[in-house]
């Protein structure tokens, strides 16, 4: 590699590593590194762009308490958010929150229709409640709810696995729901949910 | 001199045998049959009920105390069980619009209905809070006078001054604000023809910041 190539790249490298830098006060691109400069995810790291603003600063206060245990979460995000303080992991969450979010669409397209049902419905035979009535008509979340809808079919796949097993066991609801779910329908519903995009971004 | 047991004799025996059984499975059958007209819990397996009561709570709060999440899920806690029995038929007769209900509904035999109903009946968490505190004492003075000038009835004199309600009359003690305001601001939408007439007229002569003060209101009373 030329010298110069060495040199540009040192300085590239310098000044995009550190999060300390006085004109960089919002230390974003730790996250990003993971999470995609856009913040809509990548491989493991689930999208984080558009989410709710209260669920992203819960879910980092959960990742600090280890209240949140999943495998990744303890590999990666324990360590993560060990640092950060309270108002930061606030502006975090309201920085990414702004950022539009792009659908993931990475589903199975033919069980589209079969999760958009037990997405509105639920399935009241085998007790699973809808999921709509909490996560909201487009998928789009409230308050710490959060928005499920263009995430990724791999992630909200493992999520939904990971209550089912036991993880995570805090996020009331969930493990109660995920529990009653069958993988099928684990399946359709994360690739529904992958594929919703938004109408009006709020 | 005993008698010697013939084959003939054994066959009529396991024959009648038989046909007893099948009388007293018959008669099982049709007794069970009429025993599901009696809503006891215990014509409800214990299992299915709790897998219902998980179903339930899921979605109306671990104690009953309702839930906020896109839309608010009511308490149902220290409800009057005729009040909640009455909404589950109507959400299946659809007189009651909600599509989400009416599909759970579907699934509620009478008898679980009845099981379930006295189950929260006995429930009594602490009201879910949140509600706005401006307007509280206008809600009490709404909720224990009514406004006679604008035709609304004080609503204690149906619902009772602790707000607890009385039979087929709910409970609105502890009742999530954003619910009430809901069911309020969309009776004839939502609710149109029931059995309780005083409230069309009543929730289409409460103005906005009335309905939202004494929503908030009652959401206190524990």
């Amino acid at each position: 590699m030329k010298f110069i190539t060495k040199i540009a790249i040192l300085a590239i490298v310098s000044f995009t590593s550190s999060p300390l830098l006085a004109d960089d006060p919002l230390p974003f691109r730790n996250c990003t590194w993971c999470h995609g400069t856009l913040a809509q995810g990548f491989m493991t790291a689930p999208r984080l762009a558009g989410q709710r603003d209260q669920y992203i600063e819960n879910q980092i206060l959960t990742f600090s308490s280890h209240i949140r245990d999943d495998p990744y979460a303890k590999q990666y995000m324990w360590r993560a958010v060990a640092n950060l303080s309270p108002e930061t992991a606030h502006e975090l969450a309201a920085y990414f929150s702004a950022l539009p979010p792009k659908a993931a669409a990475d589903g199975k397209r033919d069980l589209i229709a079969l999760g958009k049902a037990i997405y509105e419905q639920g399935i009241p035979e085998s007790n699973v409640v809808s999921c709509l009535v909490c996560h909201g008509p487009n998928a789009e979340g409230i308050r710490k709810i959060p928005r499920l809808g263009g995430l990724s079919y791999s992630y909200l796949k493992r999520r939904l696995d990971q209550w089912g097993e036991g993880f995570d066991a805090a996020a009331e609801p969930m493990p109660q729901i995920a529990r009653n779910l069958s993988p099928d329908e684990i399946e359709a519903l994360a690739s529904y949910l992958s594929f919703v995009e938004y109408d009006n971004f709020d | 001199m005993i008698r010697k047991e013939r084959r003939g004799d054994r066959i009529m025996t396991a024959m009648s045998l038989r046909w007893a059984l099948q009388v007293a499975v018959l008669a099982i059958i049709f007794s069970s049959a009429s025993r599901a007209e009696d809503r006891s819990i215990l014509t409800v397996s214990k299992q299915e009920f709790q897998a219902k009561l998980e179903y339930c709570k899921t979605c109306h709060g671990l104690s009953g105390q309702g839930y906020r999440g896109y839309y608010p899920m009511p308490r149902l806690a220290g409800q009057q069980p005729e009040y909640l029995e009455n909404q589950l038929r109507a959400f299946i007769e659809r007189r009651r619009t909600n599509p989400v209900m009416f599909n759970v509904a579907h699934a509620l035999s009478p008898a679980m209905v009845a099981a379930l109903a006295a189950h929260f009946k006995a429930l009594n968490p602490n009201p879910i809070g949140g509600e706005p505190k401006e307007s509280l004492a206008l809600g009490k003075t709404i909720y224990e006078l009514g406004l006679p000038e604008s035709n609304i009835p004080a609503c204690s004199a149906c619902h009772g001054p602790d707000a607890k309600g009385h039979g087929e009359i709910p409970r609105l003690a502890g009742q999530l604000f954003p619910y009430t305001v809901q069911e309020l601001t969309n009776w004839s939408k939502e609710r149109g023809e029931t059995a309780a007439a005083v409230m069309m007229p009543t929730s289409h002569n409460l103005t906005p910041s009335q309905i939202a003060a004494v929503a908030a209101y009652v959401s206190t009373l524990k």
